[in-house]
């Protein structure tokens, strides 16, 4: 069965107040995959992830979140596609008066009518998923940075939304934490089938879990490649791609022929 | 008995035996969109009918999460109850192994922590307010080697900083300081009026509005203006700037928070407040003088220079040395509350608060303790 597109970004113009940053930019996310947006610092990774989640309106083009235009549509379809999608921000942003459980029962309790046992028992499994169980009357505050990640994830799956999106996830985590994390991301796409669109620059994290990613340059304001990052690292032709999923810096071909030749 | 009944994306069908028997037939998503009407739903098939058992059958379910497991789990709980018999039919592996999972078989809500009992909160108050004061007085310590520091190093001051907190607390405050020190001058002029035209005594409104709002009045509404304007806005800086770890990166460069952040501020407000002070004495007079001119037909020559004839340079500059003070206290407080914030954003709108609460507090009790000094200072 052909997966179908359940992101769909058209032709995307963005900036801020006259500056463009991205430029006529095109892709598609498929249904139930792991999708990686990278890219050195300052390229508008964080600017893309904005306007995939609605929180800014594109100069023009199209943003469409499963089969619905978020860039241009009235309020009650805005409000519909936020309902199926997650956001898991960079700080977290936990209400940082609230304990995570009520932190996590807060969409669960806006979205549906179910009794406050159940909704209770919810929070618990959602709190359990992350490995958090026990510190359901924690406040944010009280907490590490990793757990508070976990918690804001939970929070961000608390209704199972179709689709994900994670800013930074594995920013300030140590790699344990990290790798948790991703472990906890590929089963949460195995299991749920959740879609998941994640910025990042975390090399490992990329190679463990993307089934696809994309990569902004800031020089192009555009997509500098698609694909498969095992592929790209040794097969791109574009040699910032090889030197970025290789960790090195832009010009170490050239410093490692100045040796060569110093040692000759 | 058969029929096809549609929940949003869920539809379901109902077949039921003679003996009390129901077997419902479930196709498309159990979700949250539609988990709570399913428990309404079948809870009411469950109520009306009372079946000797029931079963559900997932055959044709597409999507199944927590939240459709959830409704499942209390369907059964429901039966339960009724004394019936709940039963799943062709369910999937990972529906049962969900079902299975120890927070499901566990699910006893968790419990909220309960508010302690009155005398542990009334020992916790102590305590947290023994604390205040202690760090109340170490604050007043840090300023005051702060600012002997500053004054043995007057290069250590941040000018620039001081000046911009000068326009902010002072030059912009200015306007609204004017009006409300014009209207209260109107008013006070107005209100005594009523009482002295009966005496014929219409020349004494300027003495009576001059003295007021030179000795009283001006510097105490200026100070209140300036807490709620200044004041507030130096408690939510520093408190944003604290859990933003601004604070702690001044402290591990070297900086003095305290120099570096509350000196400026107090410099500035203790500086500025005093000629805005002066300002609304001005702003109060002309007020005043607008009422008599156009209401108690005075003329301008003499309702000035009644004023002129009451007012004592005394009268002027102990208004403004109490404004002083009153600009100390609000900068003091305001910084200090900033310093308390701890955790997150509903901390800095409760320092806020506090700091604007404490400092009109403060401002009223240093301005009654000033009355009776003056009283037996002359």
């Amino acid at each position: 069965m052909k997966k179908r597109n359940i992101v769909q970004v058209k032709d995307l113009i963005a900036g801020y107040d006259g500056e463009i940053i991205l430029d006529h930019i095109s892709f598609d996310v498929l249904e139930g995959e792991i999708f990686i947006i990278l890219g050195g610092s300052g390229c508008g990774k964080s600017t893309l992830l904005k306007h995939l989640i609605g929180l800014m309106k594109p100069l023009s083009g199209q943003v469409i979140i499963d089969g619905n235009d978020i860039s241009n549509c009235d309020e009650i379809t805005f409000k519909n596609i936020l309902r199926k999608i997650g956001v898991l921000y960079q700080s977290s942003a936990l209400f940082g008066s609230m304990t995570l459980a009520e932190n996590v029962s807060l969409p669960i309790q806006e979205y549906t009518d179910l009794p406050k046992k159940l909704v209770d028992t919810l929070v618990k499994i959602k709190l359990n998923l992350v490995n958090l169980n026990g510190y359901e009357n924690h406040l944010p505050s009280e907490i590490s940075g990793g757990m508070k990640k976990r918690a804001g994830l939970a929070r961000a799956m608390a209704l199972n939304p179709k689709i994900l999106f994670f800013d930074e996830p594995s920013a300030g985590l140590d790699p344990v934490t990290s790798v948790e994390l991703d472990n906890l991301i590929l089963s949460l796409n195995k299991n749920l089938g959740t879609t998941m669109v994640i910025v990042t620059h975390e090399l490992p994290s990329i190679f463990n879990v993307a089934h696809r990613i994309i990569m902004l340059d800031r020089q192009t304001k555009g997509i500098i490649a698609e694909g498969d990052p095992n592929y790209l690292k040794d097969h791109s032709k574009n040699r910032f791609v090889r030197n970025f999923f290789n960790r090195q810096s832009q010009n170490y071909e050239r410093i490692s022929e100045s040796l060569k030749k110093n040692r000759n | 008995m058969k029929s096809i009944e549609d929940i949003q994306s869920c539809q379901y069908e109902i077949a039921e035996t003679e003996d009390g028997d129901i077997t419902i037939y479930v196709q498309g998503r159990m979700d949250s969109s539609n988990a709570s009407r399913i428990i309404e739903i079948f809870g009411s098939l469950i109520k009306d009918r009372q079946p000797l058992s029931m079963a559900v059958d997932l055959k044709k379910v597409t999507y199944i999460d927590d939240f459709g497991a959830l409704v499942l789990v209390e369907l059964k709980d429901m039966m339960t109850r009724a004394n019936g018999l709940f039963d799943l039919q062709n369910a999937r592996e990972e529906v049962l192994f969900m079902l299975d999972s120890e927070t499901l078989a566990d699910t006893t809500s968790f419990i909220k922590i309960r508010p302690p009992n009155m005398f542990i909160r009334f020992g916790d108050a102590i305590i947290q307010y023994a604390a205040d004061v202690k760090y109340l007085i170490s604050f007043v310590g840090s300023v005051c080697i702060a600012f002997v520091y500053s004054f043995l190093h007057p290069k250590s001051l941040r000018m620039e900083e001081t000046f911009l907190y000068m326009q902010k607390t002072g030059v912009d405050a200015l306007p609204v300081v004017a009006m409300i020190s014009f209207l209260l001058g109107l008013i006070v002029a107005f209100m005594s009026s009523v009482q002295l035209q009966l005496f014929g005594a219409n020349i004494y409104v300027a003495s009576l509005v001059s003295l007021a709002m030179s000795r009283e009045l001006g510097p105490i509404m200026t100070a209140i203006i300036v807490a709620g304007r200044s004041g507030s806005s130096f408690a939510a800086e520093i408190g944003t700037m604290k859990i933003s770890e601004e604070v702690d990166a001044l402290f591990t460069m070297g900086f003095d928070p305290t120099r570096y952040l509350v000196l400026p501020k107090i410099l500035a407000s203790v500086i500025v407040v005093p000629i805005l002070t002066l300002f609304s004495d001005v702003f109060a007079i002309f007020g005043g003088l607008v009422v008599g001119v156009f209401m108690l037909d005075l003329t301008a020559n003499a309702y000035i220079s009644e004023t002129i004839k009451t007012l004592t340079v005394f009268d002027v500059f102990w208004g403004v040395f109490k404004s002083a003070v009153f600009a100390l206290l609000i900068s003091w407080i305001g910084c200090l509350r900033g310093f308390q914030v701890k955790g997150g954003a509903a901390s800095v709108g409760h320092a806020t608060t506090s700091a604007v609460v404490s400092s009109i507090f403060l401002i009223i009790v240093s301005d009654a303790i000033f009355t009776v000094i003056i009283r037996y200072l002359r």
